[in-house]
């Protein structure tokens, strides 16, 4: 369980901003840090086991059928990355707390940083590939949110959607390589998967599953020819850049391309394209960082550049490459978080970060200089800091391997980081101190300490490598590889080639670099550069475009054409399906047909055609509609569903009634607009579905069921089970109550729904005067109606009564008995108006609902007492004569909660057309 | 038995999806109806038809329950969603003016 709460720690931590900023933002700041903190102490908790080579595991069963379980794991690499995440994020909470101006959202600040930490966590931690899926997600979706923190800047917007359509589209398509690779190794735990290297290289789908996985990974981690968001992503506050380039989102990539080695490295294909990616990245990257001006946009081509060579390394495919890889992540990841936070100081303290307005601020900002120093020249690969350990164990490995382009290239890219590091140095803090609005001076401890801290570490690594960070880097390069690494990470090696060589090559070329540097940059400023972020647009506006002309051809917001667009798709699957798929034989005889449905049926589909074909009158159309429904119930009760029939009948009238009172207004007759091509092109429509329908259901009714019907079990159930003859009604109230519960629920929203509609329509000036006005309908209600209707009221109570109390053995229950209770009402309605009938009004219709509603959830909360789930039922039978036997069953009691709501919902419907209806003053 | 019941349902999906696909909301309104009545006698008969045997427990033999309780409420569900379109439907002839259904045919055909 421990490892599912680590991951979950920082999702608890993203709630509290909102509680806890009105305590101020230090309390806020170290409330979430408390989270983070706790998941670095239980994360530490575990090294000892990892250092003996264990690897932790939790497993929850989430979706165990698609293979889809909440499984993590906490090995050497996830150790490392855990870390990183947690420990850099602790600075950045404190960094991000001083930073910040005071009119800015703190606390969504927060929350997007903690959603976010929580998802790269995830990431790292999860051992079931679908699951590390939808964390991959999350990292899109809430880097998108800090990326465009400040969403009042175009820059911000810009750079956020371009950096969460490039990942994004690239974890579309991991999606599919993991599926793959998953479908080929027999499982999605990464337990299983890291075992079937053999069969994963073998199979057919290894190359297509590896391109889509390097093309997630690569857009994470911002491999050229997918680099271009990540400069672009620097529109984002210094603390989001800090965190999201030095230790987390861009390494995500990385990080999958090591979870993943030992499956899928190793092959010609994996050398190639990953190695190529590698290299190109790491010099190009390199290059135009020499030639940039802002100082985060310095650090950002130089993150891609760093982020190719580890890349590379990976792609070299063997275990010492592999653990250069590892161990060059840790030490980037320090050198780079403290470099982005002090290119944040400098930014505040001048109010500028463009290096040709900088220089000489080694006296004003003594502090920032030195660990500026560290940080930079730890970049630049020199001695005895950390990046230059890792950068001399990539050296070496690239000169080990053929063909010689690879060496040199490493060597040039070597040469560049080295310039533009030196270039980023001196112009900010050596030379002239150029005149500053305000004098710079150094931050207070909040902003200087988290960098400080990780420029210790920087020289702490560097110095003593073996003890401060070789028991991590066995422990991630083991989990990498599989095999069991022992790293010598040694400051000096001795004059030992040619690594040393190459670097001392890199230095010397760098020194030349910088002194050609003018000649250098006029030439560059000169070149014709492809501008990343036009393509970009360029390419955005073209899918747009697309994207617009196929929705606004399939569905332009008209109702007919989406309808017949949907109509043809179905029509197409559904002869698809029939066409590719043999067709059984009817095994189940025919039912003899007798007389009387021959008629019903005929009258049925010849009032449904007349339906049809006199539709522009619109009365007449309505009855005939109503003719259907009668006979439809008619024949439910034919085919053995009285229940059905029973409620057919009462809902035709209902609907029949509301839709009179509708045509009330609305006009009489539809106009002859319609053109002929569209009535054939809809009636053909019209008669391949409906064929295709009949086929089916032919087809269907003359099959035997596939599975035995699990209704079996409710008729066996009905009597014993739920105390019930009537297996429709205890299906209905028992069996699938929570089903009519959520139902009844659904109807009442529909009633209030009609009536705030009425409430609003009400309230505003109508464009046309309904037509109903002209008062030429004679006797608006006759004496004779209304006394028939009085002594039908009372008859008609009596029937609902009645077919509620036996609806749980015969035919009828709390549906039909509130349909017939509100045809009773109705009939007042017609009779009388809706002033005499509401004047005599009681109880007011959405009590009604909520009475029912309520009596239906006090009766399933009620079985909690018996200690049972929701909605189970119990009964007895009661027996009080002269009636029969009857059962005091709590089924019952949800049946009058159904019957309450369906009366309330019915009523209130009928009752807000109705005051419609009624001549309205001043319109 | 079945080869009627089948015409039958599809010739109320024919009509129903015709008056769908028509401008005005009335015969609209009225095409779902006759669509619903379709939809629920397809529901109901994927019990199969059987003559006398109502699922009320007794001797048997009994139809397959199950549809009939699913159609049972989506009858009353679809009077639900009826009741809604109408109010609708009144409501954007109220202020609009007119009952089309599609705005774009607004300027193709006359004020009324």
């Amino acid at each position: 369980m421990s490892l599912a709460l680590i991951a979950a720690l920082p999702f608890l931590g993203a709630l509290t901003p909102a509680l806890t900023q009105r305590f101020g933002r230090g309390i806020a700041t170290a409330t979430v840090a408390l989270f983070s903190a706790a998941a670095l102490l239980l994360i530490l908790q575990h090294v000892p086991a990892i250092m003996a080579g264990q690897t932790i595991t939790t497993q929850i069963n989430w979706l165990p059928t698609l293979g889809l379980n909440a499984n993590f794991r906490l090995d050497g690499l996830a150790l490392l990355f855990a870390l990183l995440i947690l420990g850099i994020g602790l600075l950045i909470q404190i960094y991000a707390r001083f930073y910040l101006d005071t009119s800015e959202p703190y606390a969504r600040f927060l929350t997007y940083l903690m959603l976010f930490q929580g998802a790269m966590l995830g990431i790292v931690l999860s051992d079931n590939i679908l699951l590390l899926l939808v964390f991959w997600e999350m990292t899109s979706l809430s880097s998108f949110l800090l990326i465009g923190f400040w969403s009042h800047l175009p820059k911000a917007r810009q750079g956020a959607r371009m950096a969460l359509a490039t990942t994004g589209a690239g974890g579309l398509a991991m999606i599919a390589g993991l599926l793959m690779l998953g479908h080929v190794a027999g499982g999605y735990d990464l337990s299983t998967i890291l075992g079937e290297r053999a069969a994963i290289q073998a199979s057919p789908l290894y190359v297509p599953a590896l391109l889509l996985i390097l093309l997630g990974a690569f857009t994470k981690s911002a491999q050229f020819p997918f680099h271009y968001w990540l400069p672009h992503a620097m529109a984002a506050p210094t603390p989001v850049s800090a965190y999201l380039h030095s230790a987390t989102m861009v390494k995500a990539g990385l990080f999958l391309l090591a979870r993943l080695w030992p499956v899928l490295a190793g092959t010609p294909e994996w050398f190639w394209i990953v190695t190529s990616a590698g290299l190109i990245t790491m010099s190009f990257a390199a290059g135009v960082a020499l030639f940039k001006d802002d100082l985060k946009a310095i650090l950002a081509y130089s993150t891609v550049s760093h982020l190719g060579l580890i890349t590379f390394l990976l792609g070299l495919g063997t275990k010492a490459a592999a653990t250069a890889a590892v161990f060059h992540i840790l030490c980037h990841a320090t050198f780079k978080a403290a470099l982005f936070m002090l290119a944040g100081i400098v930014d505040h303290a001048t109010h500028t970060r463009d290096i040709r307005a900088l220089g000489g601020l080694r006296r004003a900002m003594p502090i920032s200089f030195a660990l500026a120093s560290i940080a930079t020249l730890s970049m630049a690969g020199i001695p005895p800091l950390n990046g230059f350990l890792s950068k001399e164990m990539m050296l070496e490995e690239a000169a080990h391997t053929a063909p010689w382009v690879i060496p040199v290239l490493a060597t040039f890219a070597a040469l560049l980081s080295v310039a533009y590091a030196l270039r980023f140095l001196v112009y900010t803090f050596l030379g002239q101190a150029p005149a500053y609005a305000h004098a710079p001076h150094d931050p207070g401890a909040g902003l200087w300490l988290p960098p400080a801290i990780l420029a210790a570490l920087v020289v702490a690594i560097g110095l003593a490598p073996m003890a401060m960070a070789g028991w991590l880097v066995d422990a991630a390069a083991s989990a990498t590889t599989g095999e069991a690494v022992h790293a010598h990470i040694a400051l000096w090696h001795g004059l030992q080639p040619p690594a040393l060589w190459m670097s001392l090559a890199a230095v010397g070329g760098a020194l030349v670099v910088l002194g050609l540097y003018p000649a250098l940059r006029a030439a560059w400023d000169g070149a014709h550069k492809p501008d990343a972020k036009a393509m970009f647009d360029a390419g955005m506006g073209w899918l747009t475009k697309t994207a617009t002309a196929l929705t606004q051809g399939l569905h332009n917001g008209s109702l007919s054409r989406g309808f017949a667009v949907g109509l043809c798709s179905f029509l197409a699957l559904g002869l698809y399906a029939y066409l590719s798929a043999p067709t059984l034989p009817g095994t189940r005889a025919l039912t003899q047909i007798s007389f009387a449905p021959v008629v019903a049926f005929g009258l049925l589909m010849t009032a449904a055609l007349a339906a049809t074909a006199l539709h522009r009158k619109r009365l007449l159309a309505l009855l005939l509609t109503g003719i259907v429904g009668l006979i439809l119930s008619a024949s439910f009760a034919y085919l053995s569903a009285p229940d059905l029939a029973l409620t057919q009948i009462t809902v035709e009238v209902v609907t029949i009634a509301l839709m009179l009172l509708a045509l009330n207004f609305l006009p009489k007759t539809t106009p002859r607009k319609t053109a002929g091509f569209r009535k054939l092109r809809d009636g053909g429509l019209a008669v391949a579905v409906g064929t295709g329908v009949a086929a089916l259901a032919y087809t269907l009714m003359t099959r035997e069921a596939m599975f035995p019907p699990i209704s079996a079990f409710h008729l066996a159930q009905s009597l014993p089970g739920a105390g019930g003859h009537n297996a429709v009604n205890t299906i209905i109230v028992d069996f699938r109550g929570y089903d009519t519960y959520g139902e009844i629920i659904v109807l009442g929203i529909a009633a209030l729904l009609i009536f705030a509609l009425t409430e609003s329509l009400l309230g505003t000036r109508w464009a046309v005067q309904p037509d109903h006005a002209a008062g030429d309908e004679g006797d608006a209600h006759p004496v004779m109606l209304q006394t028939a209707t009085r002594l039908i009221l009372p008859m008609a109570m009596l029937v609902g009564v009645y077919l509620f109390l036996r609806g749980h053995n015969e035919p009828g229950g709390g549906f039909v008995a509130g349909l017939v209770f509100a045809i009773g009402l109705v009939l007042q309605y017609i009779a009388s108006g809706q002033d005499w009938a509401a004047a005599r009004r009681r109880i007011p219709y959405h009590a009604m609902i909520g009475a029912g509603v309520l009596v239906a959830s006090a009766t399933g909360i009620g079985s909690f007492l018996a200690g049972r789930p929701f909605l189970t039922s119990n009964f007895t039978h009661g027996h009080l004569p002269p009636l029969k036997d009857f059962e005091l069953a709590t089924a019952a009691l949800f049946d009058l909660g159904v019957f309450l709501c369906v009366l309330g919902a019915v009523m209130l419907a009928l009752d807000a057309l109705a005051r419609l209806a009624k001549p309205q003053e001043g319109r | 038995m079945e080869v009627l019941i089948a015409i039958a349902i599809g010739t109320l999906t024919a009509c129903g999806i015709y008056l769908m696909l028509r401008a005005r909301t009335f015969p609209v309104i009225l095409g779902l109806s006759l669509l619903s009545y379709a939809v629920n006698l397809f529901i109901f008969i994927s019990g199969r038809i059987r003559l006398d045997a109502a699922p009320i427990i007794a001797d048997g033999p009994y139809t397959d329950p199950l549809p009939q309780a699913l159609v049972l409420t989506a009858i009353v569900i679809s009077f639900g969603m009826t009741a809604v379109l109408v109010i609708m439907a009144l409501g954007a002839y109220l202020t609009a003016g007119h009952d089309r259904i599609d705005t774009e045919d607004q300027h193709a055909e006359d004020q009324p």
